[in-house]
């Protein structure tokens, strides 16, 4: 369980600028430091932010909303996917500019408060409740003091909270490949293992956002800055997580338990430097040390994210799982269509030679089926398939490798509403 | 497929069959409105698999009622191009243009969207209202120009509004909460003594589907075009 305790802890320094516009005092006031955690949402942020600068706004009323370079801020993504997705070079802190006046309404669903970002998130979960059980009664049927404790656990970030009211939710998440193996690995030294078949629809909602780049590129900071919402495109998909063969491999017995230590040590080192950043820091008082490693920490956490995910990497010849590779096969049928001709890189890892003929390994009919209806009615997708490339990947901040079995970045990596959600930077030849 | 076992719901591609379905009977039967388009989504082709890609569309559909005291079953008329056609039967004499507290007879249009959702696997209907001069409607002003029994339709559970993304336009819609939509779908046909054929379902679902939707804003399926 302390994959998702990172999750939950993770957090995006943000340094928010008030706009311009709404500056009445002379000096302008310093910009807001503040950690805003991963799976919360900006308008909540608002009862820290408003005091600081309500002394320099102009008399109205205040609707609060943020802007990264210009773009409106969508309230309702989840503030970590908004950073992975707008920010595919990391910047810490985080500069975006508050508003308090002038909405822009027609991009924007209007926000009155938390009450909005609750009803947002409720009815999120709710569309993920259906996908995992096929329907979303324990949702709706749900108790107030339940409803609200469990948005509390949200807004406060208490995952202990939301684990117990959640688990009464009963949505049955998928059976982890990984765990089931360490398990067994460490009850018996058999290497094949057979998962029990489970009642599980195997079904995971996934929330998927896909940022389109015309231009080529090398480093990520050569991505060029998102200056409109056209330029991404997201969607709600299930994945359906298919069961070709029973069994994983592992490759030595230590492996699995190295990692556990792993987790441990991550767990000791991180707790001390999660006492203090935890509300607003405003800059004037601030010291050196503070600040230091007020910065390093979602670094810290990132670096640890990305060591635990080479291991788990090392340890699996995955050929058998369901991996995210199969779950973007699926997300992006037509990115996949014909892998032996088109270039697939991900995460510097060229897959050119992974997958050479295309019918015997699509996963489905379906996809095949895509593919003959595609040659003869749309020549165009076909092209635009074929000069389209997948640049990067990233969930909850860090760059999965595509080996990884998709049920451990179900579990594991989860927003709160039990969305999965993927960040795919796609490069199209124009 | 066994209508029996069935479960209510569709695949993207029935829905497209069913759309084409739904839209061709429209068209043919219901002279008093504009016909659905389909319109396809050209944008990010490799997002969503071909058959998916589109959406129904009927826009600029007068709403406004004609009167408070007018049989609120009668409040839908196409818009023709001229706007005074919605209330000319009840008020050809009296020319309110000019007065400012007549917020009653200011002319309200709406947008409809059936898009299919792969979450629910059934169609949603999204909808946006407007003034005649484009501005945009808020909800508690739409429902006032509800028929009276929209109110009862929308106190169920099974039809709530919300407001959210437009999936392709990605603008703030609203929409009638899909959730319940499988179910009484479900039993919509199951009801039916005949037993039907799947075929049959497909070719009649979005039909049945927007006889009981379309009635939350007063659009009424003529009894010809559900035969």
């Amino acid at each position: 369980m302390e994959a998702p305790k990172f999750v939950w802890e993770g957090a995006i320094p943000l340094q928010i600028h008030l706009h311009e516009s709404q500056v009445t005092t002379l000096p302008p006031p310093p910009p807001a430091l503040i950690l805003a955690p991963r799976i919360g949402y900006l308008p909540l942020l608002a009862p820290l932010i408003k005091p600081y600068f309500s002394s320099t706004l102009p008399p109205g009323v205040d609707t609060i909303w943020f802007d990264y370079n210009g773009l409106p801020l969508k309230w309702y993504i989840p503030t970590g996917v908004l950073f992975d997705l707008l920010c595919p070079e990391p910047e810490r802190p985080w500069n975006i500019t508050v508003h308090f006046r002038g909405y822009p309404g027609s991009v924007l669903i209007p926000c009155e408060g938390e009450d909005s970002v609750k009803w947002s998130f409720i009815n999120s979960l709710k569309e993920a409740a259906y996908i995992m059980n096929g329907n979303c009664k324990n949702v709706m049927n749900m108790s107030q003091s339940d409803q609200l404790e469990l948005w509390h656990s949200v807004m406060n970030g208490n995952l202990e909270a939301y684990q117990r009211v959640s688990s009464k939710l009963k949505l049955a998440t998928v059976d982890d490949e990984y765990a089931s193996l360490c398990l067994q690995k460490s009850q018996q030294s058999v290497i094949e293992t057979d998962l029990p078949a489970q009642a599980k629809t195997g079904r995971v909602p996934v929330r998927l956002y896909v940022l389109s780049v015309s231009k080529d590129f090398d480093d990520l900071d050569e991505i060029p800055r998102v200056d409109s919402w056209e330029k991404i495109s997201y969607i709600n998909r299930p994945v359906e997580i298919r069961k070709e063969g029973k069994q994983c491999f592992l490759c030595k017995q230590q492996t699995c338990n190295w990692q556990l230590c792993m987790w441990r040590n991550e767990l000791d080192a991180d707790s001390q430097l999660l006492y203090f950043p935890c509300s607003i820091l405003c800059s004037s008082k601030l010291d050196t040390l503070n600040l230091i490693l007020f910065l390093l920490h979602p670094i810290l956490n990132f670096i640890i994210f990305i060591c635990l995910l080479c291991y788990m990497h090392c340890s699996f010849f995955a050929d058998k799982c369901f991996t995210l590779h199969d779950a973007l096969k699926i997300l992006l049928p037509e990115l996949f269509l014909d892998e032996s001709l088109m270039n697939v890189k991900l995460g510097g890892v060229d897959l050119e030679d992974a997958v050479r003929n295309s019918n015997e390994d699509v996963t489905s009919d379906k996809v095949v089926e895509d593919q003959g209806q595609n040659a003869c009615k749309r020549p165009e997708a076909c092209r635009i398939s074929s000069s389209a490339e997948i640049k990067l990947i990233r969930i909850q901040g860090i760059e999965p490798k595509l080996e990884i079995p998709f049920s451990w970045v179900a579990n594991n990596l989860l927003n709160p509403d039990y969305f999965l959600h993927v960040c795919v930077c796609v490069k199209v030849a124009q | 497929m066994d209508v029996l076992h069935w479960d209510g719901t569709l695949s993207a591609k029935d829905f497209r069959i069913g759309a084409f379905a739904f839209a061709q009977k429209w068209e043919s039967c219901n002279l008093a409105f504009p016909p659905w388009s389909w319109l396809p989504c050209p944008k990010h082709p490799w997002l969503a698999p071909p058959e998916e890609e589109g959406y129904l569309s009927l826009e600029k559909i007068c709403i406004s009622r004609p009167n408070e005291e007018e049989d609120i079953d009668q409040i839908s008329q196409i818009d023709t191009g001229e706007e005074e056609t919605c209330c000319s039967r009840n008020e050809d004499i009296l020319d309110d243009a000019t007065l400012v507290q007549s917020n009653h007879h200011e002319l309200h249009y709406c947008d409809f969207h059936i898009v299919y959702s792969s979450t629910f696997r059934v169609p949603v209907l999204y909808f946006r209202a407007y003034c005649s001069d484009g501005r945009p409607l808020p909800l508690d002003e739409i429902e006032k120009e509800l028929p009276a029994c929209a109110s009862k339709e929308l106190s169920k559970k099974w039809t709530f509004i919300t407001q959210e993304e437009h999936p392709y336009l990605k603008r703030p819609w609203y929409k009638l909460h899909p959730c319940g939509t499988a179910e009484w779908m479900k039993l919509l046909f199951l009801s039916d003594t005949a037993n039907p054929k799947f075929e049959v379902v497909l070719e009649l679902y979005l039909l049945s589907w927007f006889s009981v939707v379309g009635q939350v804003f007063g659009l009424r399926i003529s009894f010809k075009i559900s035969n």
